[in-house]
């Protein structure tokens, strides 16, 4: 099997996806992964000389709207779905460190 | 210790909200202090099968700010999502620019004890905002608040150009100035429209050998005081923590920091080996933008003149102090409302005299700019000629300048109905003065003799006669008369 990518990588990925795995899910997902990879790599053999990068496959541009305000969609909707709620809030697990805000 | 220096190095990165109508990708009111989560809708909540549109007006003004800062302005943009894992951000990611910001390599020039400064801008690029997270008196839970989820943010980020805590600030001043007068952001400090993130550390010398300290950056400061004392604050635990420990940028972290205000210190958030992993990529939900010549064009020609020219023009045409035209600039809507006043037939001493007295005094005292005192141009036009025409004196102006913010009529109809007119009618005045030079026949006398005297008998005599006046006379008629007076009998 390859070694596209390492144990200690599929770990560090699932830590910054925040995800649970076991020693048995890392070590399918390391040779899952790897064998996607792998397949991938085959693009690697095209000579893309000359050719530019591509930001985007669809042949759009300028998708844009005016600056014209609507309104909300109603709290009761908006926290209708909720697992957890405090109207108008929604109801979160206390976020401890807070290292938020964008 | 003897043989030591330091140079300071600051770079800054500052969130600046946008006065859209809507939000980046939706529909949804772009309004601070709304009803929490009324201003939601399935693409703020990041709802399977929604999908964003870019708001035209947003990439605009972020332009029209590049642009303001000398910034290249790039033909092709696209869009990148960034990992992120907080509630206040549902999708998981923030849309946001990486490899193609709008916008880079620009400059600003600033001026600081007098001394001007080119500060490099690396790039500007657009985002989007998180919510908020309400954590006070829960227990073991927080409140979301989806509000500002997805509301326009434009991201300006620095070069280290900054040398002192000082310049962090005026820059700081500068681009507040900046925004407000391009309208793309009211920069409300206190409401967050403008945070700033300082990436500080130093370069120190001791004998002959130079050391980098790790670098330090404080998060989300709140106003422009708290990013002087920030700084201020690192270069002196830096050195410090140097001093004891000698850790460097080469055997030390780059550090994440907070600021508490009560202590005036920071505090150590967190601390990383290795740069932080947000693994970017193109979002395939929007398209790229490519900006046309025409629209550039379009959007240089709608720019207003910039403050750092008006403000040389305050200087130059009007006489302003370096410090009152920066002042004055500062807000686009006062600024604005002087020529207005100007064009009115305001006349311009006398117009400037009551901007920096009166109506800054008046604006500082209730936390507003001068504009917000709700004195119309022509008001404030009409003030400034009763005082040019010598029908009223600056004291008289003072004081009808508070009547004015509290009655809606015009200066001159108040001056007239209340009797504050100045009196110059000489005939009117030389009743008056022949009265009191009768009165004060020693005064007089002192007046005509040459010696110590002289001068103050003279003063003496007006003196009488502003106060029989109620400080209405005319101070020149009045002297010209008494001087004809006391040549006449002699």
């Amino acid at each position: 099997m390859s070694n596209e990518i390492s144990e200690a990588q599929v770990r560090h990925v699932a830590k910054l996806s925040r995800l649970k795995l076991t020693d048995e899910q890392i070590n399918l997902y390391t040779r899952q992964l790897g064998a996607i990879l792998e397949y991938i790599k085959k693009l690697n053999e095209l000579d893309t000389t000359g050719v530019e990068p591509m930001a985007h496959v669809a042949p759009l541009r300028n998708v844009l709207r005016d600056d014209i305000a609507g309104t909300g969609m109603g709290i009761d909707k908006v926290l209708q779905n909720a697992p957890d709620s405090d109207p108008p809030f929604f109801k979160v697990p206390r976020v401890l460190e807070d290292s938020s805000g964008a | 210790m003897s043989d030591l220096n330091y140079k300071v190095i600051i770079g800054l990165e500052i969130h600046v909200q946008l006065a859209t109508q809507s939000k980046l990708f939706c529909a949804c009111p772009n309004r601070f202090g709304d009803e929490p989560n009324s201003n939601v809708c399935p693409v703020c909540m990041g709802s399977p099968g929604t999908l964003p549109v870019m708001n035209k007006k947003a990439y605009e003004f972020a332009v029209r700010t590049a642009m303001a800062m000398n910034c290249e302005i790039a033909r092709y943009t696209k869009w990148d999502r960034k990992s992120y894992y907080y509630p206040d951000l549902p999708k998981n990611y923030q849309i946001s620019q990486y490899d193609l910001p709008l916008s880079q390599n620009g400059n600003i020039e600033i001026t600081v004890a007098g001394e001007q400064k080119k500060i490099r801008i690396r790039r500007i690029h657009l985002e989007e905002d998180a919510g908020k997270l309400l954590h006070e008196g829960n227990v073991g839970f927080s409140q979301v608040d989806l509000n500002r989820t997805g509301t326009p943010l434009m991201e300006i980020v620095t070069e280290p150009d900054l040398s002192t805590p000082e310049e962090a600030r005026v820059f700081g001043t500068e681009l507040r100035t900046l925004v407000r007068t391009l309208g793309v952001s009211e920069a409300n400090m206190q409401q967050g429209q403008m945070r700033l993130e300082p990436n500080i550390n130093l370069v120190i010398t001791k004998d002959g050998k130079q050391y980098k300290t790790p670098i330090a950056e404080v998060k989300n400061l709140g106003s422009l005081r708290a990013l002087e004392r920030a700084c201020a604050y690192e270069i002196q635990r830096q050195l410090a923590d140097w001093e004891k420990t000698g850790v460097t940028m080469e055997t030390g972290f780059k550090s994440t920091r907070g600021w508490d205000e009560q202590t005036g210190t920071t505090v150590l958030q967190r601390e990383k080996e290795e740069a932080e992993d947000y693994r970017y990529f193109p979002d395939p939900d929007l398209v790229p933008v490519v900006v046309e010549k025409d629209w550039l064009d379009a959007i240089r020609k709608s720019l207003p003149e910039l403050p750092i020219a008006r403000r040389a023009r305050f200087q130059t045409q009007f006489c302003f102090s370096e410090k009152d035209a920066t002042t004055l600039v500062e807000d686009r809507a006062t600024a604005d409302l002087f020529e207005q006043a100007l064009s009115l037939g305001a006349p311009v001493k006398v117009l400037c005299n009551h901007f920096i007295s009166f109506w800054a005094m008046h604006a500082n005292q209730r936390g507003v700019s001068i504009a917000e005192l709700g004195v119309s141009a022509p008001r404030m036009a009409s003030l400034a000629k009763l005082v040019g025409d010598n029908k009223i004196n600056n004291t008289t102006a003072a004081a009808l300048a508070e009547k004015l913010l509290t009655c809606p009529d015009d200066p001159a109809d108040i001056a007239q109905r209340e009797n504050l007119m100045q009196v110059s009618d000489a005939s009117s005045l030389e009743k008056i003065l022949d009265e009191i030079l009768i009165a004060n026949a020693k005064a007089v006398e002192d007046a005509r003799t040459p010696g110590k005297k002289q001068q103050k008998a003279f003063g003496f005599i007006l003196g009488q006669v502003m106060q029989k006046t109620r400080g209405q006379a005319n101070p020149q008629v009045v002297n010209q008369l008494l001087q004809k007076k006391l040549a006449e009998k002699n």
